[in-house]
């Protein structure tokens, strides 16, 4: 028998279908958060997917064994056509999820959703102040995002609050763990920002010192016992400050599936800036092809792709090197260790970034001042469709 | 939290859900943004785990369909663990 031939048959048969498809129905929001993981570029991506076809992306990934579908953007209520998305996707027999800003979804458009079959949500908060939660979205949605809590909540569903946490609002995380309780969250997710997107363009202003995020992780630790059995937290955690990398999406097409806007499939949510790959569009390609065979999506499947010093590691098959799109953002190459982890050579860059950071004032030295969709505020880049013009 | 009596009718979480899953050839439990894989016993219990069935039905219920004498102190101690995650109430 041919030996690459078998090798080949061993690969795909180690291939396990994807169980997590991420919908992301749109780049259009109405907020304007900084820390956005969209592509800074994503007014370039404009031309959505119907109706139709996200349904035979829906039908394909199901029948393939994907059992979790996010519906997420940009703000996924934008698409007139979301309860009937939902509906589609509830009767394939996916466990539904909604991710969303909150805008747009009044009672009646919560109650139809619903009744389509949509099983949780997924509300983004900013801060615990009115003050800072709109000066980070550019947006006057503090007391907007209240009520729609409170809307979930009598409709029945499950509820995840989930607020992205750095520099500016990490020395409110009591308050926000408070926030959320009084909302009933069956789960808080604390999600410290990851530098992608325009977080990595702003990553000097949102990085948190250490002493900041150890001084949260302890409020954190005293809350816990006291809400065990009635709201779980979840803290993401900070991998630069950690120097811990992070199994990212369980590894590259293992079990994490996202389709754009404009029907570009890729392993993760900001995978499409890594030069010299062609990601597959499902205008022309089957989900199945696309998760088997496509170079892009077996480019960073596995072990195979990894330098010596991920290959020699004990943890490879634990944290797979770390993430791609982070090792390609502080390198210039996708296929080295990510540099979080305190073996990369590159390491040192990383320590210095977080050092850095305790070097900085509170609000990045400049005050915060809340100016309706706003370009920038000092060195803060505000997510607008002229800023991604800018960019392209 | 106290123990399981006889009469106690258990129901999954609201935020759980039980479905058979060809691809994993399982009976999972969904949740927000996750999935636990159950083996067969514990998927006979919480399948019967409906919020109008008694412990002792669902345990009879058990001994017939499995052709199994005394399965009550395995059942109550599965139902234990299963609330302890929240799985059921």
């Amino acid at each position: 028998m041919d030996a690459t031939g078998s090798v080949e048959r061993g690969r795909a048969a180690a291939v396990k279908p994807p169980l997590w498809l991420l919908a992301e129905l749109t780049y259009r929001c109405p907020l304007h958060c900084a820390f956005c993981s969209n592509p800074v570029d994503y007014t370039r991506y404009g031309n959505e997917l119907d109706t139709g076809e996200w349904i035979r992306v829906f039908r394909e990934a199901r029948a393939m064994g994907a059992v979790q579908l996010g519906f997420s953007g940009g703000e996924p209520l934008v698409r007139e056509d979301l309860e009937e998305l939902v509906a589609a996707a509830h009767q394939l027999g996916f466990y539904t999820n909604l991710i969303t800003s909150g805008v747009g979804l009044v009672p009646q458009r919560a109650e139809a959703l619903k009744k389509a079959g949509l099983d949780h949500i997924q509300l983004s908060f900013q801060d615990s102040t009115r003050e800072l939660n709109d000066f980070l979205s550019s947006t006057r949605t503090f007391d907007l995002k209240q009520r729609v809590a409170r809307t979930i909540k009598d409709l029945g569903y499950p509820m995840v609050l989930n607020c992205v946490m750095h520099r500016y609002n990490l020395p409110h995380v009591g308050r926000i763990i408070e926030m959320a309780e009084s909302m009933a969250a069956d789960f808080l997710e604390l999600a410290n920002v990851q530098y992608y997107g325009w977080a990595w363009r702003n990553r000097e202003m949102l990085m948190p010192s250490r002493s900041a995020l150890a001084g949260a992780e302890a409020v954190v630790e005293a809350h816990r016992p006291r809400l065990e059995g009635r709201m779980k937290i979840l803290w993401v955690v900070p991998d630069y400050a950690e120097g811990k990398p992070k199994p990212c999406m369980a590894g590259w097409g293992s079990v994490f599936l996202v389709v754009a806007p404009d029907g570009v499939a890729l392993p993760c949510h900001s995978a499409r800036m890594l030069p010299g790959l062609e990601f597959p569009n499902i205008r022309k390609h089957a989900i199945r092809s696309i998760w088997h065979d496509s170079p892009a999506f077996c480019a960073y499947r596995g072990t195979g792709w990894m330098s010596s010093t991920c290959a020699s590691c004990d943890d490879r098959e634990m944290d797979h090197g770390g993430c791609r799109c982070q090792a390609f953002l502080l390198t210039g190459d996708a296929a080295a260790t990510d540099p979080v982890c305190p073996k990369s050579p590159r390491h040192a860059q990383v320590e210095a970034m977080v050092t850095a950071a305790a070097g900085v004032g509170d609000n990045g030295g400049t005050p915060i001042r809340f100016v309706p969709g706003a370009r920038r505020s000092g060195e803060l880049v505000f997510r607008t469709d002229a800023n991604a013009r800018a960019q392209g | 939290m106290s123990a399981w009596t006889d009469s106690a009718q258990p129901a999954l979480g609201t935020m759980y859900r039980m479905q058979w899953e060809e691809a994993q050839q399982c009976h999972v439990l969904l949740f927000p943004e996750g999935m636990i894989r159950l083996n067969q016993p514990a998927a006979e219990i919480l399948k019967r785990c409906d919020g109008k069935t008694s412990v002792a039905a669902l345990v009879a219920d058990l001994e017939s369909t499995f052709g199994e004498p005394d399965l009550r102190s395995d059942v109550v101690e599965f139902l234990e663990q299963a609330r302890g995650r929240h799985w059921i109430r």
